[in-house]
């Protein structure tokens, strides 16, 4: 029952919100239901219930073998707990903005977590299938509606690159399902399909593409900079803070324990591509301009090593990426809130027309200056724990591998302080002369974000218990 | 058998009805009454109860697949009438002969659903075109409609020469017409496929891909459907295009497959369809008129339907009735809309979500079932077209390319969506009625109601 209702929260109380003429009222609404079905995740993350209603299960198509079945495992529950803290302090650090059609904006918004929250919780790949597309058609109309200039081509883009990718993984699933035992969706029958040599390598293609274009990985991520940067803010928080672990929470469910000898098969290419990523976003992020396009370029970078550590199959690595999925998620928004406040504000977010902010905003100072160093994995900080523990996979795995990507770390650090430095230090400039400190919903999300970093950086174990079933299961397809 | 009877007889009454009316205004809704009747009928037929018991000596054969697709055509042409049903009579002034011609048109499809003789075949055929030629031209005054007429009557003449001829050796390598009669009684040649057969065979296909707009035999397709008035595109689009791939697939299955020792009809099939894919996809791309991009993804989305000639098992049949439906229901939706535009080129739509919000809508879930994005009964469509071929176990690199040009069609179809939300523009639009507004509300609601569970149609065929 609660699976169920963290699917029909946000989708009806989305399907509301398209009705509400006021646009205080859409706010206040949207920021209830996104309240409301938080409430419901932490019910389901902490047992407040039995475990029986952490799953539904319901007939839907039975003539395909595809039912409609949700349920919520380690990972599952951390990342719902992800989606479900992200939307209200999207909505709380937007709350000042004006949208035009707010009840629109407001609709759509909760229909992505919709989606989101069904790709993270069925359990019938059919029905992940419905969802992985659903969370992709609200976020296109989101970003071609309120997005900057180039905001129709380049969601255009986007949309295009995911969607060859899911018709692909379409054909992988149908693929699989012909060899599934008792020729059904759901999670289980997958796990036990019998493929050959060839039929796996072949299949493993087909979602893995799928999965690479969301991520990104290099050299598919050409979308992602571009639909960062036009996107309005708060969609570009859903889709860096969460979307984007859609493509890395689907490898760890659909992928590795599906085709477990192709990903074994495979891991070198694909750890390699990821390492070639993580440097080549990070040497492009130092050379950006635009805040919004860095902390794109190093998102890529940070994806690039959660992929290769998955595929590094070491259990320090895995449960590196759990921990850093939720990280990540709550870092970068914190960010995307940072330059969102001084666009609003400044009307710019190049560097060039930046500097000397840090005397006159003190408050968004400090407070960007501890997400930075998350950005960065500095001990004290949530990134710490799992950067460390995914590097301590990677280097298990192969060490030159390692020591190549623990390069990205420095270049993260060398892109990281340089936007600290030309934003907040310096003297002010023409923009910068009359700024403000930041309004009082952005520092409060600020500062529950701020709090979330330090207590996981300095107490992750529950996060690591939390995940660790999901860790374990996976392992075991690994090294069969 | 209901429904051929009662068409031809529909047809009749309409004609009657053209002299004996003076209220034109009437003639939509005792057509649109008289296809009720119809689909009734034909639904009772289903289940046993024969209104015409004719001994048609096996040149005809019922059965549920056939059945269905009737109460498709039938229920896709109803709603055709409700919605656009004031447009057929703004068409000209001769209103009660399109409809007259529209319920022939519906005689000749539930002729073809149910031919089980080359002969019968042929008639269907024949019924079913000949009336669409004149709606064609029907917009006297208009050159390009005229030239579509000709230009459709001219190759439709020679697509059913070559089906006449292809017909004509079939008998000569076989020895009979019947359907079913090759496969218990071994032809005069001993069970082997002759080369009169075969060749006999080719004629068909050539034929019928001419029917269906297959690529290379396309090329009438777009200028026809671009020169006839856009009411009766939206009918030869849907309804009679789907008929078309009845027949196609049963000739196939039966005929087709019978010689398949001797010709390897699914590389035949498989290039086909790549063709009509390629050239369906990548020229709807560059249109810039909505109605022209709807031709060329017309024969995109014959390509899809191609799929099922290839796999030809149990989810083919209910794929291809699917995708009937989805494909029928969706165009007509658009058409609907597009005939109510002053300005059918893209621009013309810009902006159609602030001034009509409702079209825009709708409109937009039409395209995404065309696309195929899932919650639309699209989806269901093409999955069931690709899980067909996947299922065969062979042809997997054909639905690599299938699913590669389904993104391709995104582009041309999104664009439109694109002109409707993002573009600032000042649409002219027709008076719009309420009514006109709740059916085609009521349409996409069902399109995605079929989305969710495609089985409320697909259930027809077994219970």
């Amino acid at each position: 029952m609660i699976a169920l209702l963290l699917i029909l929260i946000p989708l009806f109380s989305g399907l509301i919100t398209f009705f509400i003429k006021g646009e205080k009222d859409a706010k206040s609404w949207s920021l209830f239901a996104s309240v409301l079905t938080l409430a419901v995740v932490f019910a389901g993350v902490f047992n407040l219930f039995d475990t029986a209603q952490s799953s539904y299960d319901a007939a839907w198509l039975s003539a395909l073998g595809a039912r409609f079945s949700i349920g919520l495992d380690g990972m599952g529950k951390m990342l719902c707990l992800l989606n479900a803290i992200a939307f209200p302090i999207v909505f709380g650090a937007v709350y000042n903005n004006d949208y035009k059609k707010p009840a629109s904006f407001y609709g759509l918004m909760l229909l992505m977590q919709t989606g989101l929250m069904g790709v993270f919780l069925s359990t019938d790949c059919l029905l992940f299938y419905f969802f992985w597309e659903l969370a992709l058609i609200p976020a296109y109309f989101l970003c071609s509606t309120w997005g900057g200039e180039k905001r129709i081509q380049v969601t255009f883009k986007f949309f295009i690159y995911t969607f060859v990718g899911s018709l692909l993984m379409l054909v992988g699933i149908l693929y699989v399902y012909f060899k599934t035992p008792d020729h059904s969706f759901a999670l289980q029958s997958f796990y036990n399909a019998k493929l050959s040599t060839g039929e796996e390598n072949f299949a493993f293609w087909l979602f893995f593409l799928a999965f690479a274009i969301k991520m990104p990985i290099f050299p598919l991520h050409t979308w992602q900079p571009d639909t960062y940067e036009q996107s309005p803010t708060a969609v570009t928080m859903i889709l860096s803070g969460v979307m984007v672990k859609m493509g890395l929470f689907a490898a760890i469910r659909w992928l590795v324990p599906v085709f477990p000898h192709a990903a074994l098969y495979y891991s070198h290419f694909i750890i390699i591509l990821s390492v070639t990523g993580m440097l080549y976003a990070s040497l492009i992020a130092i050379r950006q301009d635009d805040i919004k396009r860095m902390i794109a370029y190093s998102s890529i970078a940070h994806i690039g090593l959660m992929c290769a550590a998955i595929f590094s199959s070491e259990e320090t690595g895995m449960q590196g990426v759990m921990i850093q999925m939720f990280n990540h998620g709550i870092n970068v928004i914190g960010l995307w809130i940072v330059a969102e406040a001084i666009e609003t504000q400044l009307g710019t977010r190049k560097f060039s027309e930046l500097g000397g902010l840090a005397r006159k905003a003190p408050a968004l100072a400090i407070l960007l200056v501890v997400m930075a160093l998350a950005n960065i994995a500095l001990p004290l900080t949530n990134a710490f724990v799992g950067e460390f523990l995914m590097f301590n996979g990677l280097f298990r795995y192969n060490v030159w591998i390692a020591a190549i990507a623990g390069i990205s770390i420095i270049l993260a650090a060398v892109y990281t302080l340089n936007m600290i430095q030309k934003i907040f230090y310096g003297n002010t400039s023409i923009a910068t002369e009359n700024a403000k400190d930041i309004g009082m919903g952005t520092k409060i999300m600020l500062i529950v974000l701020v709090v979330i970093v330090v207590v996981l950086g300095v107490y992750p174990q529950p996060m690591m218990q939390l995940t660790n079933d999901t860790v374990q299961s996976v392992l075991i397809k690994f090294h069969l | 058998m209901n429904a051929i009877i009662l068409s031809a007889a529909f047809g009749v009454m309409m004609m009657l009805c053209s002299f004996l009316l003076k209220n034109k205004g009437s003639l939509r809704h005792i057509a649109s009454i008289a296809l009720l009747i119809l689909l009734v009928a034909n639904i009772a037929d289903t289940y046993g109860h024969t209104m015409f018991l004719i001994n048609t000596h096996g040149m005809l054969l019922f059965n549920r697949f056939g059945m269905l697709f009737n109460s498709i055509a039938i229920g896709s042409t109803f709603v055709y009438v409700l919605l656009t049903g004031k447009e057929i009579e703004k068409t000209g002034t001769y209103v009660a002969e399109y409809f007259v011609l529209i319920f022939f048109v519906l005689c000749g499809v539930t002729l073809l659903s149910s031919y089980n003789n080359l002969l019968t075949l042929f008639l269907g055929i024949e019924i079913m075109s000949i009336p669409l030629y004149i709606l064609t031209g029907s917009d006297k005054r208009n050159m390009k409609s005229n030239e579509a007429a000709l230009k459709y009557f001219l190759m439709g003449a020679f697509s059913t020469g070559l089906m006449l001829m292809g017909i004509a050796l079939t008998y000569g390598g076989t020895g009979t017409f019947n359907m079913e009669a090759v496969r218990t009684f071994p032809n005069i040649y001993k069970g082997l496929a002759s080369f009169l057969e075969i060749l006999g065979l080719l004629f068909l296909l050539v034929s019928m891909a001419f029917k269906v707009s297959a690529a290379p035999f396309h090329f009438w397709t777009p200028d026809v459907y671009d020169g006839a008035p856009s009411v009766f595109t939206s009918f030869m689009a849907t309804i009679v295009k789907a008929a078309g791939f009845i027949a196609f697939i049963k000739l196939c299955a039966v005929r087709m497959n019978e010689t398949s020792g001797v010709v390897n009809w699914q590389m035949i099939y498989a290039i086909l369809i790549v063709a009509t894919l390629l050239v369906g996809n990548i020229t709807a791309v560059f249109q810039q008129s909505v109605k022209r991009m709807l031709a060329y993804s017309s024969i995109a989305q014959a390509g899809f339907m191609l799929f099922s000639l290839i796999s030809l098992n149990d989810l083919a049949y209910e794929g291809i009735l699917l995708y009937a439906a989805a494909y029928s229901l969706a165009t007509i939706g658009i058409f609907a809309i597009l005939v109510k535009m002053k300005d059918i080129s893209l621009e013309g739509y810009n902006g159609l979500a602030k001034t009509q919000p409702a079209l825009a809508a709708t409109n937009m879930v039409f395209l995404l079932s065309l696309s195929g994005i899932p919650l639309t009964a699209g989806f269901f469509a093409k999955y069931y077209m690709l899980a067909a071929v996947l299922k065969t176990g062979t042809y997997t690199w054909l639905v690599i390319v299938g699913v590669l040009f389904a993104a391709v069609s995104v582009y041309y179809y999104f664009r439109v969506i694109q002109a409707m939300y993002f573009k600032e523009g000042n649409p002219q639009t027709e008076v719009i009625t309420p009514s006109f507004k709740y059916g085609v509300i009521a349409l996409a609601a069902l399109i995605i109601l079929l989305g969710i569970f495609p089985n409320l149609i697909l259930n027809w065929l077994y219970f």
